[in-house]
Parts: structure tokens; sequence; C-alpha cells
């Protein structure tokens, strides 16, 4: 069953130099125990797609289209229901470990936090679960470790609370902005080995947010690819890896350092700027006159397989 | 436990600063004098006895008697009480103001942002003694007025400090995720922002009860404050002045009073600012 549908979500923030388009027609589905990665280049709309939706942008963001989570519009729910479904359906981890815990607040009380504001549980209830939840991230000694402040913790303890933060109101997806950015490659392992497993254990949904490929193949089923604003390729990890069509992903993967750290000519446009046509042409080798003046559509390759670009036209 | 290890190493730092300890060291006894006010005067502070009128110092009076023939003594401790619980309420509605009028204003911007700091900008404008003698002068002298006056002034610079603060943490991340969670907007301003801007509002809260103390003092040397026969160092001023030339004493014990309280909780002031934020300790102030 479809958990979540993104149907043509435009992104726009409105600044002194014009429209900012960071997401232009996105589709997304992810179905119910899904792992989908959302792969891209920095500024490429990916963590503005994931904030979207949960309207966690700023006010003078344009937001529109459809994002139907088990069939309501996300977009369009007041204020008091979109907060029902954050932390408790759809919760979200954040980048930095450091800066998304308030320094002033214990662990214990922040990973605390979620259920009693959705589940109404007493202090000392909560603090039980909290702590059952620490010991299941892997925290050791976790009824000492609740009471001390996120900067006792070390970088990885503290990805590993805001895990914990997120899943402990057992949320049918999780939105996942680049957990394992800024941790060192060992931790980086440990986390990954972490969230397959509380994954597997609860059934919950993910949406990963992340520019790190290994990390998508480790741990997810499909994976789209974003370029300025759209989906260029959407396929499972093994028809990504084994035949990626779009040139974009193409270059993406040549760029890997275990595949000859290929350097990709150009850098990503400017989200005020964009190319018309397809928005790949001004770097792509096989550009030709219809991908400047015509915007390609996702084309089906294989089962499962989307590719947007006229070379498979 | 945390708490406790942080406090800790603040309190340590102020026990390094020679004058933050003597100023501390003043406050606490001026605060046990106050306390124990009733207990612990030679006199009465309000009965008269017109056959030892405005006596110098001597072994009887320590500090001598005013015109009315009452022990200056006995009226300067009383004052202890009167001065430090006044300034002490003052301050706790400036703080309380200042809290929710800045954190409202910062957290929700926009109009309600422009509305009180347009207000806070007017009240900049004129010097708070004169505005606070407006107001005293409005409702009437008495003690309640006095700390009513000074509380609707003194908060302004409170708010401003306290908006600043707000505006630069709730673009931190973890506002953000506290969003994301499920959070209201006053849960987010009362939970997450307040403890995170609380620092700086204690300082300048501990070196106002200086700038408090004397502004009471002021206004009751007025007239606007404590009245005659309530002991309180302004207003012991105020009687002493025709007596100036014969009977300095009058002047010179409250007066001196006053400047040993602002000095000290300027002191602490001072070095719990530097306690709690390193980076000022060279000098700046504010």
């Amino acid at each position: 069953m479809t958990l979540l549908s993104i149907q043509n979500l435009k992104a726009h923030f409105h600044t002194e130099d014009g429209a900012v388009r960071a997401v232009n027609g996105v589709d997304l589905d992810i179905e119910e125990g899904e792992k989908l990665g959302l792969i891209g280049e920095t500024g490429c709309g990916k963590t503005v797609l994931g904030l979207a939706i949960l309207r966690l942008l700023s006010e003078n963001t344009t937001v529109e289209g459809r994002i139907l989570y088990k069939g309501q519009d996300l977009l369009t729910m007041s204020d008091h229901e979109i907060r029902k479904i954050r932390g408790k359906e759809v919760a979200m981890i954040f980048q930095n470990p450091l800066s998304s815990m308030n320094p002033v607040l214990t662990v214990g009380t922040q990973v605390a936090e979620p259920v009693e504001l959705h589940q109404h549980l007493k202090k000392q209830d909560a603090m039980q679960k909290v702590i059952g939840m620490l010991k299941s991230v892997k925290i050791p000694l976790p009824q000492e470790r609740v009471k001390e402040y996120p900067h006792e913790f070390s970088g990885g303890m503290r990805q590993r609370a805001m895990i914990a933060m997120g899943l402990i109101c057992i949320p049918s997806l999780i939105i996942a902005d680049e957990p394992t950015t800024g941790l060192d490659v060992t931790i980086q392992a440990q986390i990954i080995e972490l969230m397959k497993e509380v994954l597997r254990d609860s059934g919950t949904s993910m949406l990963l947010i992340t520019h790190d490929l290994a990390v998508a193949a480790e741990l997810c089923d499909n994976i789209a690819v974003m370029y300025p604003g759209e989906i260029v390729e959407y396929a499972s990890v093994r028809d990504l890896f084994k035949y990626p069509k779009h040139p974009y992903t193409r270059g993406f993967l040549n760029s890997l350092p275990a595949r000859g750290l290929k350097q990709m000519v150009g850098t990503s446009p400017s989200l005020i700027n964009l190319p018309a046509g397809c928005k790949f042409h001004p770097r792509c080798t096989f550009a030709t006159e219809r991908c400047r003046k015509e915007r390609p559509e996702l084309i089906k390759v294989g089962k499962k397989h989307y590719v947007r670009c006229f070379l498979y036209d | 436990m945390q708490k406790r290890r942080e406090i800790m190493s603040i309190v340590q730092q102020l026990k390094e600063d020679k004058l933050a300890v003597t100023g501390a060291i003043i406050i606490l006894s001026l605060m046990i004098i106050a306390i124990l006010a009733p207990h612990i005067t030679p006199y009465d502070p309000v009965e008269l006895d017109l056959e030892n009128r405005l006596t110098s110092p001597d072994r009887n009076h320590l500090m001598g008697t005013d015109n009315l023939g009452r022990d200056v003594l006995s009226r300067i401790i009383c004052g202890a009480r009167v001065s430090l619980g006044m300034a002490t309420v003052v301050v706790v509605i400036v703080m309380l103001l200042g809290l929710a009028m800045g954190t409202t204003a910062g957290y929700f911007g926009g109009v309600i942002d422009g509305i009180i700091m347009r207000l806070v900008d007017v009240l900049l404008a004129f010097p708070n003694i004169i505005l606070a003698l407006v107001i005293a002068g409005i409702l009437g002298p008495s003690l309640t007025n006095v700390m009513i006056a000074l509380g609707a002034i003194w908060w302004v610079s409170y708010a401003r400090i306290i908006r600043g603060s707000v505006l630069s943490v709730k673009e931190k991340e973890f506002v953000e995720a506290a969003r994301a969670m499920g959070c209201t907007d006053t849960y987010i301003a009362i939970r997450h922002i307040l403890p995170n801007v609380l620092s700086p509002v204690i300082v300048l809260a501990t070196l106002d009860m200086g700038h408090i103390i004397l502004s009471i003092a002021a206004l009751s040397f007025l007239g606007l404050g404590a009245q005659p026969p309530i002991p309180e160092w302004g207003t012991m001023l105020n009687e002493g002045r025709p007596f100036m030339e014969t009977a300095p004493h009058l002047m010179i014990f409250p007066g001196l009073m006053i400047m040993l309280a602002v000095l000290a909780f300027n002191f602490v002031g001072d070095g719990l600012r530097d306690a709690l934020d390193p980076r000022m300790k060279e000098g700046t102030i504010k």
C-alpha cells in the first residue's frame, strides 16, 4: 500500500533576486515498509523536499501540488492536524545531531518530548520508555545517560539519541536528512547498521536524503536521483548501480572514488536561473537541440526503472 | 546533577573574583540585616524622643538621632528591609515582563514585534527616572506606586536583549527539530527558547538591582516613594536635608548605605557576567 504519495510537488522561495525554484514538479511514492533514497548534489532541493513533506518550510515559500499521507493531503491540513502527524506519524532525523539538540535540556527530557506530546504519558512512564528506546539504539547505561546533556555525548551517541527520538512514537515514516554526514566512517557504519536493525524491527518506512551513494545503497530498496528540483532517475538500488541510464546518474556514479574519481564537468545550475529544456543539458555530453528546448518526461525503461532523458525516447 | 556541576563551576569562578566576593558578602550581610531587622534594632525606628534631638553619634546612638529624636541606626536597619525588598520585587516584575514581551516579539515577529519594539523605542527615548517620576506623580506618592512606575518602564531594556537572543536562538536547528516533532509555538518558545536566553538576563538583573535601589531612593528623596515615618534610605536623605550643616550624619549614613548596596550589586553583577560569558572578560560592558 502506498504510504506517502507526492504528486507534482513544487516549492518556490521568493527572494529579492527572484523566485528560487527548489522543487519543480516531483512525483514520488513511498510504499509501506519501503526505504527510499533521495540522492543528489548539494543544493538540488533534497532537503527542501523533505521539509516540505512536514510543512516545515518558512512562510515565504509557496508549496504547490499534493502530498498524500495515507490518503490525506498534508498540504491542506490545519495546523492542529499537521502537528499530530509530525513526530507521531512522520518523524524527522536531522543532519547535525549537535545543533539539533537543545543544549540546555537533558537528553532524556528531549527524547521524552514526543511521547509526552503525542501519547500524554506521565513523566516517569515516559522516562521509562526513553530508557528502553536508548537501550535499543545501543546507548550504554541508558538510565545514567538520560540525565546528561547533549554536549556530554559523543557525535555518534548523539546521532543514536536523535534516532531514538525519531522512532520513539513508532512513526510510519521517518525522514532522515543526511543522518550520517559529519560522523567518521567507523561510526557511520555503526549508525547504518543500527538504522537497518531498528527499521526492520519497527517496520517503519524511510525517506533517506543523502549525497552519499554508499549509504543509500546500504540502506535503501529504491533510489531517486534528484537534479535541480526534479527526479531524473528512479530505480531499485541494484538497477541504478548496474544499469544507470541518465547521463547525470552515470556521471555521479563515475565520480565515486571506487570508479575512478572522474569529475563531472560544470556545476549544478542556480535555482533562480534554471536552464530551459532538460535541466542537465549544459553539462551533458549527449545534449541535442531537442534537449535545449523541450523538458523530457519520465520514461519507463524497465520494471520500476524510470529516467528523464530523450536518449531513451 | 549536571546543573549543580555547572553552578559549582560558576561559583568557583566567582570565588576567584575578589570584588565579586566582597560584593556578595555585603549583599548577604544586608540581606541578613533586612530579614532580622525588627529583632536587632537597638531602638524603635519610629519612636520619637524629643529630649535627644539631633545628637551626634555617641555610645547610646551609634549613628546619632534625627530631628525628631529617632535613632538613625535603627532606621537604617529597617530601611535595608524596605530598599532591598522593594528592589527585589521590582526586578522580578521587570524580568517577567521583559521575558514575556521580548520572547513574544522575537519569536512571533511581524506586526506583534513591530508594535512591541516601537513601544520599547519610545520608552527608551526618555530617561528612566523622568518617566518613573511622571508615572509615580500621576499615581500619587506611595511605595506601591513607585514599584509600579519602575516596573512599567524598566522592562524595556530586558525586552530588547531578550528579543535579540530569541531571534538568534529561534534559527537554531533544534527549534526546527522541535517543530518537526509536533510542538506548538508557545511550547517551543517557553520550553526550548527561554532557557537559552536566560543567562544575559540574570546578569542584567543583578546589575540592575543596584540601579533600582538607586532609583527607589531617588524617587523617595523627591517625596514620591516611601512616606514618613516609613524608614527608607532615600526618604531619610530628604528628611535630613534641612539639617545638613548642623547634623551631617543624617545624610552621611543613609547615603553611605545606598552607595554600599549599589556598589555591592554592581560588583556581583560584573563578576557574574564574566563567569557566565568568558568572552566578556575584557571590560566591554553590555
